[in-house]
């Protein structure tokens, strides 16, 4: 006898309880702090605030927690929550050129006006497992820091090659005061430079990297260049109607890389360094780097280049960068289709047996 | 299912969204409305739910619900089904209106993948959750260019594939999301419902609207407007027909499930529209509840 699928409704319930059971894991081991996450899993809460769009720590680690270390999942949370926030004001532009620097390399000078600056790095570590984490020790020993000047500019690596007219300058859009905002307003082509880069901000670390993979592996190449790469605090300023002048509302730290690309020239233009830019919330440069190569791919056409590499192909990149959007599409193929899968049932038994017929037939003269 | 009877959420406006994004969304339906069939882009929250999960129809729901207003919500036809038991529970909570899995009871119906048996009068909204928007998108990837040939009326890339099909298997072979052609303009996606209910749509009086959450698109069928399914002269439209009735009211005229009843593979078929299926039973249809298609246990 037929039982029809019911008790949706307890089942959910069930599940829930399940998922929060198994989240908590053994209650013998002692429960993860927000603080834990945010300290001690700093890369982790980076990611998740820069593909969530949002910049708060306790947020990002409290999505973690919750998502239990699956970092989409988190994203996810944390964009859902945020949509919610009111828009209070647009803040000015940050100024990374005035960064309080913790990290500062570049790839093509030897040593620059401001050094090379190592900072935290896992670059030259020798990745061997390192048992003595296991065993829970005591805090390392402090590194040594040379403070730089509080006054000490670092100039950009670009602003060198500016000064000579090696680089194209990079101008804002012309007139336009409005910042686009894709979470309010839909993707639409052509999409101009401003609304590709905050895509490709919240974009998918595992696709762009992927993708500027693709250029380097010779799908699109860019001749790239690590012109350099940054990472640090700079201020967040907004400038209140009723006062007319920037006061700081706070400090991000943020990771800013700047591809140096070649360009040949064109008919109307001499030849040319040009330039590919990536910018993520925390310390996140395997992301920026990424998004720097995506960002100057995508400029091919602008720059007169062939552009017939996926990377190259902007509806190609930006319709499928989002990990949200493409976690839930790919994963909805859980939901039920037995409609569907019965319409397409009929069609292939009706196909088969028309096809066994004409077989029959023909196999019978 | 009773009104109040779970809590609504507290520290979120009525229905989750904030009376800015209802506006917003309300303006794209009313653009909707005045061009039937035409995709109109507005700009998708991200909402609690996943995307491709409904988040189109739910963003819908959300704009056009009043406290007054009765909602039912079906998956494949049916009310218990779990994304829709899900759906059904966000909008309880974030509205407190009152639940129903009667059709006829319904103001609101949300639905995915199908259109209720029962005929839909114009006291009532359907509103489609829709994966992909675009009735062009397997014929051609490009945004840019399916808008483009929507603006030109360019549709002979649709009919080349209908035609298509009929030299190769001797039938039209799209069984599901079977394009229509809206008030003799835009061609359109029905979403992914069984080509069965396409007929339903035409010259409806309910309206309906159609929301895609994560191709932020929103289009819709004023009431009483017509839709055509595309066909050819010599290969006119036709809609699944079953050699069954359905195993638990009868019924010989709605869209059936296929259901395996045990490991040889017997089956039998029952109504997909749940609602539909009972208050016909309530009323004194009754089969015998058997598999229509029994396979034998093998000899050893």
């Amino acid at each position: 006898m037929y039982v029809a699928v019911k008790g949706g409704e307890q089942a959910i319930d069930n599940a829930h309880k399940l998922l929060a059971e198994d989240r908590r894991g053994n209650p013998e081991h002692p429960e993860l702090t927000l603080e834990q996450i945010s300290e001690q899993m700093a890369y982790a809460v980076d990611r998740v605030m820069t593909e969530g769009s949002l910049y708060d720590r306790e947020l990002a680690a409290l999505a973690i927690k919750q998502a239990r270390g699956d970092l989409v999942e988190a994203i996810f949370l944390l964009r859902a929550y945020r949509t919610t926030l009111p828009r209070l004001a647009v803040t000015e532009a940050i100024k990374t050129g005035e960064m309080a620097v913790e990290r500062r390399i570049s790839a093509t000078y030897k040593d620059l006006p401001g050094g090379q600056i190592l900072g935290p790095t896992f670059d030259y570590t020798h990745r061997l497992l390192d048992f003595k984490l296991a065993a829970e020790g005591e805090a390392p020993a402090p590194a040594e820091r040379v403070d730089s000047a509080p006054d000490a500019t670092m100039p950009r690596v670009s602003d060198f090659l500016n000064n000579e007219d090696l680089i194209e300058l990079e101008l804002p859009d012309s007139d336009e005061t409005e910042v686009p905002d894709l979470t309010r307003a839909p993707l639409d082509f052509p999409a101009d430079r401003a609304t590709r880069l905050q895509n490709l901000a919240r974009g998918d670390e595992g696709f762009l990297m992927a993708l500027g993979y693709s250029t380097q592996r010779g799908y699109g190449r860019t001749h790239p260049f690590a012109g350099e790469i940054r990472m640090g605090a700079v201020a967040v300023e907004v400038v209140p109607e009723e006062l007319g002048f920037a006061i700081q509302i706070g400090e991000i730290t943020v990771t800013e890389c700047e591809m140096v690309n070649q360009f040949k020239g064109s008919a109307t233009s001499l030849p040319q360094f040009t330039r590919g830019y990536g910018l993520g919330f925390g310390h996140c440069e395997r992301k920026t780097m990424a998004m720097a190569l995506v960002d100057r791919s995508l400029r091919a056409q602008e720059l007169g280049e062939d552009a017939d590499a996926p990377a190259q192909d902007p509806e190609f990149v930006l319709y499928h960068s989002d990990n949200v959007e493409a976690s839930g599409f790919v994963q909805h193929l859980k939901l039920p289709h037995y409609v569907d899968f019965q319409s397409e049932l009929e069609t292939v038994r009706t196909l088969r047996s028309e096809q066994m017929a004409t077989l029959t037939k023909k196999a019978a003269e | 299912m009773n009104p109040q009877q779970e809590t609504t959420l507290s520290g979120y406006n009525f229905a989750y969204l904030d009376e800015q994004t209802k506006r917003m969304i309300r303006r794209a339906i009313l653009k909707a409305v005045a061009i039937p069939g035409y995709q109109v882009p507005f700009g998708s929250r991200e909402m609690p739910l996943p995307y491709g999960w409904g988040t189109g129809g739910i963003q819908v729901t959300a704009a056009i619900i009043g406290a007054q207003d009765i909602l039912k919500v079906i998956d494949q036809g049916a009310d218990d089904t779990t994304n829709a038991v899900s759906i059904r529970k966000f909008f309880a909570r974030t509205t407190g209106v009152e639940t129903t899995d009667k059709t006829a009871r319904a103001t609101v119906i949300q639905t995915r993948h199908r259109i209720p048996e029962k005929p839909l009068t114009e006291n009532q909204i359907l509103v489609y959750q829709v994966p992909t928007p675009e009735p062009l998108r397997w014929l051609e990837p490009r945004e840019t260019e399916t808008r483009r040939m929507h603006a030109l009326e360019e549709y002979g890339v649709m009919h080349v594939k209908l035609y298509e099909d009929i030299a190769q298997y001797g039938r039209i072979s799209t069984s599901y999301d079977y394009p229509v052609q809206v008030n003799d303009r835009y061609i359109m996606a029905p979403s992914p419902i069984p080509k069965f209910d396409n007929p339903k749509m035409n010259e409806m009086p309910a309206l309906q609207l159609f929301g895609a959450g994560r191709e932020k698109r929103i289009y819709a069928i004023p009431p009483y407007t017509t839709v055509k399914s595309l066909d050819f002269d010599d290969h006119p439209f036709e809609v699944q027909a079953w050699d069954h009735s359905c195993a638990l009211c009868g019924a010989d005229d709605s869209f059936l499930d296929e259901v395996v009843v045990d490991n040889m593979g017997s089956r039998m078929f029952v109504c997909s529209d749940s609602d539909f299926c009972s208050e016909r039973r309530e009323a004194g249809h009754q089969s015998d509840g058997l598999p229509q298609v029994v396979v034998a246990q093998a000899a050893e």
